[in-house]
């Protein structure tokens, strides 16, 4: 397959490279250095998609970031992207996309019916259309909708690929490589200063590469690469090419999306696909350049419709022809720059000009060179389907609003330039106050809000003398202020034309009996008409606009539509443009792959994984894990075939009548010293403090300030001014922040020192009847009996070695001993007591046997403890001392806390003693009430008792207290359960207490 | 994010920190008798102001020291920040 409108003699590609790619299943030839789109251009391929609403056949528009048509789905390496622009993805070796958006074939698309039923589809047909009846949603509007609608289609499978983030800090960042970003960064970093250079493109250079000019002595493009060369060798110089700075965020962080491996067949190995750069700035120069915008005239969506400065870029930088027989119609001198390039080539172009007696250098250089130029003329519509085959053009009034006869003119591509937009999205997301600038018809940053300059044609500024002049000084004043050094660069020459003024012109009006569809918004199908409707309709701010008619809202975001959008509204409003003000421009300035955000926070590293010293002891036993927190817990050791409550109640049952061991690391461990230590604890917690005896634990329970319990845990007495605080595993971190908060804000006074110990100590709770005397041969040296080693008692041992601390409390309800050892000494100990521990038919157990012998015992956890809760609901009401202060007591008063029905923890029944109370069931009075059925209390926590073989659950139930007896239904609508219910008391078992005590 | 200079540690992002409410906010002192409306202004009641205000994070990855930053919270803009035990005049 040749490329037929591929030229000699121009572009910056390398021909001696030549890399073959499939377009829709064909295959094409392209070389080194183009994209996909210049590469489709060269082989003559102009439609490339359908649009959005209409499914109008689709061209290229653009030649970059701004191309509005021209997205594919893009196969890669065995995967599949959506929505990538043809005009930035670059070409390599076995290239494959497909065209979006269309069914069954780009050129033969069935939604194109809606292209003939448009007059049914107005603005804000969305909203209208398919309201009503409601039941037609879910059956055939929303899969009509998907099925017709939408862009690409996104990978269902894991994406292989890596994504990495990156923080960097620097003194001055610049967002664009074209003349004012390279002037700048050279001065500054001259002067010594930190700088990143960044460039969305894979060349630096920006409009130099395809713009006539001379800088000193050579051509923009070589002084282009002559300043890039030369700053890659500095050390104080980072230069990013594939680097797309999208946002740019709160005091001066800006974040970049840089293109790692997207240009490649595959990816290197150990390199990332997209690296995320997080760059906190002292100053930020954007230096983003500008963007031609359209002309408005009938059907200007038709394939071969492109802008101007994209016709020149083909030519220049990818020698690629985008038509032979080109008109181009323009309203200021940038359209002959691009005439001429044609000329140069040997094509012979058309230009109109709205305009009725320009004069400038260029337009003399044009006339020079034989260009046909009919001034006063324009385009009215374009001719052709699927692509461009003739224009209807006419002259025009000086009043703009009179067409003279339709002439027909022969052309197979029509180049707009409607004059040029600045790209103020990272000024205005900045905090930048806009402002519309008159002079060229657009907005321009105004007052900055942080350290953000503007230059060169993001400024408005559009002669390359000036902005060489402003970029170098404002290069090298703002790095001065940093690094002090002021070496002085002499400002080259510029050899540029003058180009003359542009005219405020940019939609053709309709001629008489015709109604062509003139189209804003590209992507979205939104039409001149569209926005008329809106207006017709009510909307006048210009955000609704944009929501109801979709205008700007695509995955360009308006970069070709927004301004004549707006010039629009403020004709129709008769209001001037800042009047009408614009839409909020809202990061990413593009759109930025979902995996270069996550970053490397994927599958078990989108969090931490903590795992206790014992873990590999749990592995190699076949425990199966769950997650608590960022933990890893044994959730039950799995024997043969057992199932989770087969295996849960095999472990609870040992407790019960043998002896359990179960890894207790994960709780919070805080070691809090100094002479005010009972006083901070005696104000933190409920219950009294000040008389704990050394050696002793006591339970304690934390509110917050608003009554809530917040945690529950022991706390021990190590020595006269050392405690060992517990938490839960899932409070340990609040806890400590809770703690250094009181003792650094409220009560500086005190003087205590808290840290957290968890990762310090490893855990093992070894409960059940014959604990003591697997504990004795653990311990043989030791007194451990009842009476030397008493319920709450604490002691320090050795085990074999090791510094063991010893505290006899249980959460299980059973006789009960906790034993803490250094935590490389975890897995020693773990392995000694079930060494020792054979001989008492030790197991261990997992956190689902640790609930069930909590849950029967009626001790609360973090289901009861839930955020809502106060000590009465849990029935511990008994450890609120009525003698002290402490955090969160005067909220106990507090008229709904002391209501006499106020809810409270109970323990509930089946009454068939065999059906399982789902979690979160509502316990209701009547079963058939009807809805919603009056909640008296939730199930916050189910297990199997296994003291009486029959199900158990706690519940929070209304005036609890006195509902003991009754009988209630729990229900569980998620689960299609109605279960008859009895409620008990929470302690189903052992009451008295009396077992942790024997 | 935030650029916050943390009087200890000096200039951190701020997802080193977290956030820890209004400044101002005085607790009442211990077994001293207060009023509901006392105690609700202490508990729930909060200005929501829209500019200048001063506020407390805990730098939690860092120092774990809580310190006084002084916010506009509409721009963002960081005024100036202190230690915990620092009078703010
Ligand atoms: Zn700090």
């Amino acid at each position: 397959m040749t490329q037929a409108f591929r030229i000699e003699n121009s572009g910056l590609i390398n021909r001696d490279k030549k890399l073959s790619f499939k377009f829709n299943g064909k295959t094409y030839f392209g070389y080194e250095g183009d994209t996909l789109a210049s590469a489709l251009l060269a082989n003559g391929v102009h439609l490339v998609g359908r649009s959005f609403k209409y499914h109008r056949p689709r061209g290229f528009f653009g030649a970059g970031v701004d191309e509005p048509y021209a997205v594919v789905q893009l196969y890669r390496n065995g995967e599949t992207e959506p929505n990538i622009k043809a005009t930035e993805q670059e070409l390599f070796e076995g290239l494959e996309a497909k065209s979006v958006n269309c069914w069954p074939s780009v050129n033969f698309d069935i939604g194109a019916i809606n292209n003939f039923l448009r007059i049914f589809l107005p603005a804000g047909f969305y909203y209208k259309t398919f309201m009503w009846p409601k039941s037609f949603w879910y059956q055939i509007y929303e899969p009509f909708i998907r099925k017709a609608a939408g862009l690409g289609v996104a990978s269902i499978k894991h994406d292989k690929e890596r994504y990495e983030h990156k923080y960097e800090y620097c003194d001055l960042l610049i967002a664009g490589s074209g003349p004012s970003g390279l002037a700048s960064a050279y001065a500054a970093a001259k002067n010594g200063a930190k700088v990143i250079l960044a460039e969305d493109k894979p060349r630096f250079g920006g409009s130099l590469l395809s713009s006539d000019v001379n800088i000193g002595n050579q051509s923009g493009k070589d002084w282009a690469e002559g300043i890039i060369a030369e700053l890659k060798t500095m050390p104080n110089v980072v230069v990013k090419n594939r680097s797309q700075i999208f946002g740019y965020y709160d005091h001066n962080m800006l974040v970049m999306s840089e293109k790692v491996s997207d240009h490649l067949p595959t990816t290197k190995k150990y390199h990332p696909n997209k690296r995320l750069w997080y760059i906190r700035a002292k100053e930020v120069l954007i230096s983003s350049g500008s963007i031609e915008r359209p002309i408005v005239f009938g059907n200007n969506d038709t394939p071969g419709v492109m802008l101007s400065s994209a016709a020149k870029e083909y030519l220049k930088v990818y020698g690629v022809l985008v038509g032979r027989k080109p008109l181009v119609f323009t309203n200021n001198d940038s359209g002959y720059e691009t005439a001429i390039e044609f000329k140069k080539h040997g094509v012979d172009p058309v230009v109109l000009d709205s305009r009725k007696n320009p004069e400038s250098e260029i337009i003399d250089e044009a006339k020079n060179l034989g260009i046909n130029i009919k001034n006063s003329y324009v385009v009215v519509a374009a001719q052709g389907y699927k692509k461009v085959k003739s224009a209807d053009i006419a002259s025009i009034s000086e009043d703009k609003k009179q067409l003279g006869k339709i002439e027909y003119i022969q052309c197979d591509c029509i180049c707009v330039s409607g004059f040029w937009t600045p790209t103020i999205h990272l000024a205005s997301q900045s905090g930048n106050k806009t402002k519309f600038k008159e002079e060229i018809d657009a907005f321009v940053p105004g007052q900055s809000k942080q350290n953000e300059i503007t230059l060169g044609a993001a400024n408005g500024i559009f002669s390359l003398e000036e902005t060489l002049k402003t970029s170098f000084t404002a290069g090298s004043e703002l790095s001065k202020k940093i690094t002090e050094n002021d070496n002085k660069i002499a400002i080259p020459n510029v050899v540029e034309k003058k180009s003359s003024q542009h005219d405020k012109f940019w939609c053709v009006p309709l001629p008489k009996g015709k109604n062509y569809k003139r189209f804003l918004d590209f992507q979205n199908d939104v039409a001149v008409s569209d926005i008329e409707i809106a207006l017709r309709e009510g909307y006048r701010s210009i955000e609704h606009v944009k929501r109801y008619t979709t205008l700007g809202m695509a995955t360009d975001q308006g970069k070709t539509s927004n301004l004549n959008g707006l010039q629009l509204v403020s004709e129709i409003e008769n209001k001037v443009v800042p009047a009408v003000g614009h839409t909020t421009f809202r990061p990413p300035y593009t759109p930025v792959s979902i995996g270069a955000i996550v970053g490397r926070e994927v599958g078990k590293h989108s969090k931490p994984t903590r795992k206790s010293p014992m873990h590999s002891w749990h592995e190699k036993n076949n425990a199966v894990f769950v997650d608590a927190g960022v933990w890893l817990r044994p959730r039950y050791y799995k024997r043969g075939n057992e199932n989770l409550f087969e295996a849960s109640k095999r472990e609870a049952k040992n407790v019960r009548t043998n002896v359990g061991v179960c890894d207790v690391t994960t709780l919070g461990k805080i070691d809090i010293k100094g002479p005010d230590a009972a006083e901070l604890l005696n104000r933190v917690y409920t219950n009294a403090w000040l008389k704990l005896p050394v050696g002793k634990a006591r339970y304690g329970l934390m509110l917050r300030e608003d009554g809530i319990v917040m945690d529950d845990g022991t706390t021990t007495r190590i020595s006269e001014n050392h405690y060992h605080m517990t938490t839960t595993t899932a409070q340990a971190a609040n806890v400590l922040s809770h703690l250094e908060y009181y003792l650094q804000l409220v009560w500086p006074e005190l003087n205590v020192n808290v840290v957290s110990t968890t990762e310090q100590w490893a855990g093992a709770a070894i409960a059940g009847p014959k604990s003591r005397d697997l504990l004795q041969k653990l311990f043989p040296n030791s007194d451990v009996s009842n009476e030397g080693l008493p319920f709450m008692g604490y002691m320090e041992q050795d085990l074999f070695g090791a510094k063991a601390r010893i505290f006899r409390i249980s959460f299980s309800g059973e006789l009960a001993y906790e034993v803490n050892v250094e935590s490389d000494y975890g897995n020693f100990m773990w392995e000694k007591i079930m060494e020792v521990g054979e001989e008492f038919n030790i197991q261990p157990y997992g956190t689902e046997a640790l609930s069930t012998l909590r849950i029967e015992m009626g001790h609360v956890a973090g289901s009861e403890l839930d955020g809502r809760t106060i000590p009465f609901d849990n029935a511990l009401e008994g450890l609120v001392s009525k003698k002290k202060d402490f955090i969160g007591k005067r909220s106990l008063e507090r008229s709904a806390f002391i209501a006499e029905d106020r809810q409270r923890i109970v323990g509930v029944v089946p009454l068939d003693k065999q059906t399982s109370i789902p979690e979160g069931s509502h316990l209701v009075k009547d079963d058939k009430a009807p809805l919603p059925n009056p909640k008296l209390g939730h199930i916050s926590a189910s297990c199997w008792s296994v003291e009486y073989d029959n199900p158990f659950s706690l519940a929070i139930l209304k005036d609890g207290k006195n509902m003991i007896g009754q009988k209630l239904f729990a229900m569980s609508p998620l689960k299609n359960k109605v279960i008859p219910v009895e409620i008990v008391s929470s302690h189903y078992v052992d009451p008295k207490g009396e077992r942790v005590r024997s | 994010m935030l650029y916050i200079n943390c009087p200890h540690c000096g200039m951190r992002s701020q997802n080193e920190f977290s956030y820890g409410g209004d400044a101002s906010v005085k607790r009442p002192e211990l077994n001293k008798e207060v009023s509901d409306q006392e105690w609700d202004n202490f508990v729930y009641n909060r200005k929501s102001l829209r500019g200048k205000h001063l506020e407390l994070w805990q730098h939690i990855s860092g120092c774990r020291q809580w310190i006084k930053v002084e916010r506009d919270t509409a721009t963002h803009e960081i005024f100036r920040t202190f230690k915990a035990d620092e009078e703010v005049a």
